[in-house]
């Protein structure tokens, strides 16, 4: 990488199951307006504008980026849209950061988004092809048979997801963006929740929601210049594979180890557990906290529930995952990603209130889409790389 | 516009896509096969696996299958599964029902379907299924010939026969 990348301004929105107060262009204008707040900067200092959202079919509006450019300020600036499924939030961060680091734009704003109360994503995931049956229903549908293979595969104890869930959801109480904020969450009541796609309970799963989240993204010298100590890009790495082929591995996909193995050799990490202090990892159900921590070589093979059991993870554990209370208290789709890749840029510039970590210098950013195929991380740092 | 109900937040406008699918030349190969109450499927040349049913070519290798057609049996292992319990549009089936992950014999892909005449809390990974077709009078060239699958009594296939293909 030629040039260095920091973070200079994040902003989100309040995440909630329907923002009628705000359209599509409000939605993503107020992530905007936040994150240039945050920079302390305005329209007129970004030079290029990178935009990423879910598959068009969920809002039924295609190519929404056309419509969309006048309210980012992108009139007359290039723009350009991401497109990689549920990862597309952390690609849009990447294809941002990319352009800054091959010199090409100064300053760019990067916006990612769903508005799911205008869109039916469970109908748009359930797939009724021509001359076949349609058993998937929905994201659930599809990761719960995945999900046993693991439970099988690893012999984790039943109750994983539920540690998972329980943890996630307290986290949420201290993000007063999260969409979801359940006082009082106990074992019990997540235990009790109903079997939604068995086993995967309700409370084992992210919520449906309206959300956009928002980065600018400069220079090294524009970002030492910067009013807020900026989080320093250290490493950003991209991996797919198909959908399916014979042999594939479905649970922990060789894209994903791929994709972990070429982001620590960028950023000189050779023991991620013990050189990342904190890390914000796409986690839609449960059990997939346990899954990517082998996916991103956290934990050996069938041992990353070990992690969850001993409550590493946790806010105060060594390896503390997603304080923001992650996935599964927010998801606003195209957004989920580059929220993970905005919070864990938050920790590291010391901005994440009453979820910081303390101490947070090195944090990581992980997003994953489609049938598990699309991988996109980054790791940044409160010290240039 | 503003009233007494207060301004408009969100309208419907349901808007309606019709096709004319066309299967494609593997496609049709193996609907041809389920029509005469086979399952085909086809070979990689690289590794040897069969795709059952084969879209043409190795999502993994980037090669034509084939050129030949591979028989497989309609009978096979329950590799994974999940009890859907919450409806959704589009679906073929009315929950709770058991979707599951079917390793054909003879194939190395798996596909999807429905297990039936088995109770739902009976359901395990490894347990052997078979097809259950529609009256040969009835086929036509699509998979719902197949109704279901169910158990088909056997003993369990043990974990390491299809753990690789999870
Ligand atoms: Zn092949």
């Amino acid at each position: 990488m030629a040039e260095l990348c920091g973070v200079v301004g994040i902003g989100q929105t309040e995440h909630r199951a329907a923002r009628t107060d705000v359209s599509m262009a409000g939605l993503l204008r107020e992530a905007a307006e936040r994150a240039l707040e945050d920079a302390q900067l305005t329209w007129k200092d970004i030079d290029a504008v990178v935009i990423g959202k879910a598959p068009d079919l969920f809002e039924g509006v295609m190519m929404p980026e056309l419509f969309l450019a006048e309210a980012l300020g992108g009139a007359m600036k290039p723009m350009l849209r991401v497109h990689t499924a549920g990862s597309v939030g952390g690609s849009t961060g990447i294809v941002a950061a990319s352009l800054v680091q091959a010199g090409i734009h100064d300053r760019v704003l990067c916006v990612a988004w769903e508005k799911q109360s205008e869109s039916n994503a469970m109908w748009a995931l359930t797939i009724s092809m021509p001359f076949s049956v349609a058993v998937v229903a929905g994201a659930g549908g599809y990761f719960a048979p995945l999900i046993r293979g693991y439970i099988r595969r690893s012999g984790a104890p039943d109750d994983t997801g539920i540690r998972v869930a329980l943890k996630d959801r307290l986290n949420a109480l201290k993000n007063p963006y999260a969409h979801l904020q359940i006082p009082d969450v106990t074992f019990e009541q997540i235990e009790q929740s109903p079997m939604l796609w068995d086993p995967i309970r309700y409370l084992e799963t992210c919520p449906s929601s309206d959300g956009a989240c928002a980065m600018v993204l400069s220079s090294e010298r524009l970002a030492e210049q910067a009013p807020t100590r900026p989080a320093w890009v250290h490493a950003t790495a991209m991996r797919s594979e198909p959908t399916m082929f014979a042999g594939r591995d479905q649970v922990i996909p060789r894209a994903s180890l791929d994709n972990a193995k070429a982001l620590y050799e960028k950023a000189g990490i050779t023991n991620p557990r013990q050189q990342i202090d904190v890390a914000e990892i796409y986690v839609p159900f449960s059990w997939f906290e346990p899954m990517w921590m082998e996916g991103m070589l956290f934990a050996p093979t069938n041992e990353g529930w070990k992690m969850t059991y001993e409550g590493a993870t946790a806010m105060d554990g060594d390896m503390p995952i997603n304080p923001s209370g992650g996935v599964l208290s927010s998801n606003p789709i195209g957004a989920s990603g580059l929220l993970r890749f905005a919070e864990a840029a938050m920790q590291v510039r010391g901005q994440a209130g009453e979820h910081q970590v303390d101490g947070a210098r090195k944090a990581l950013g992980h997003a994953y889409g489609g049938g598990s195929q699309y991988y996109s991380t980054w790791i940044v740092g409160s010290d240039k790389p | 516009m503003a009233d007494e109900k207060g301004p408009v937040e969100i309208v419907q406008t349901p808007v309606e896509l019709d096709y004319t699918y066309t299967a494609g030349q593997a496609a049709t190969r193996f609907l041809k096969g389920v029509e005469q109450g086979k399952f085909l499927g086809q070979r990689c040349p690289v590794d040897g696996l069969v795709y059952v049913a084969s879209r043409g070519s190795s999502p993994k290798h980037g090669v034509p299958t084939g050129p030949d057609t591979v028989e497989v049996s309609d009978k096979g292992t329950l590799i994974s599964f999940s009890i859907v319990r919450i409806p959704s549009a589009n679906l073929s089936v009315e929950p709770p029902f058991a979707a599951i992950s079917v390793l054909l014999d003879g194939a190395d892909s798996h596909l999807m379907h429905v297990l039936d005449e088995c109770p739902l809390e009976e359901v395990r990974m490894g347990m052997r299924v078979e097809a259950v077709w529609l009256p040969k009078d009835q086929w036509t060239a699509s998979m719902q010939n197949v109704t279901h699958f169910r158990p088909t009594g056997e003993p369990d296939a043990p974990f390491d026969s299809y753990k690789d293909h999870l």
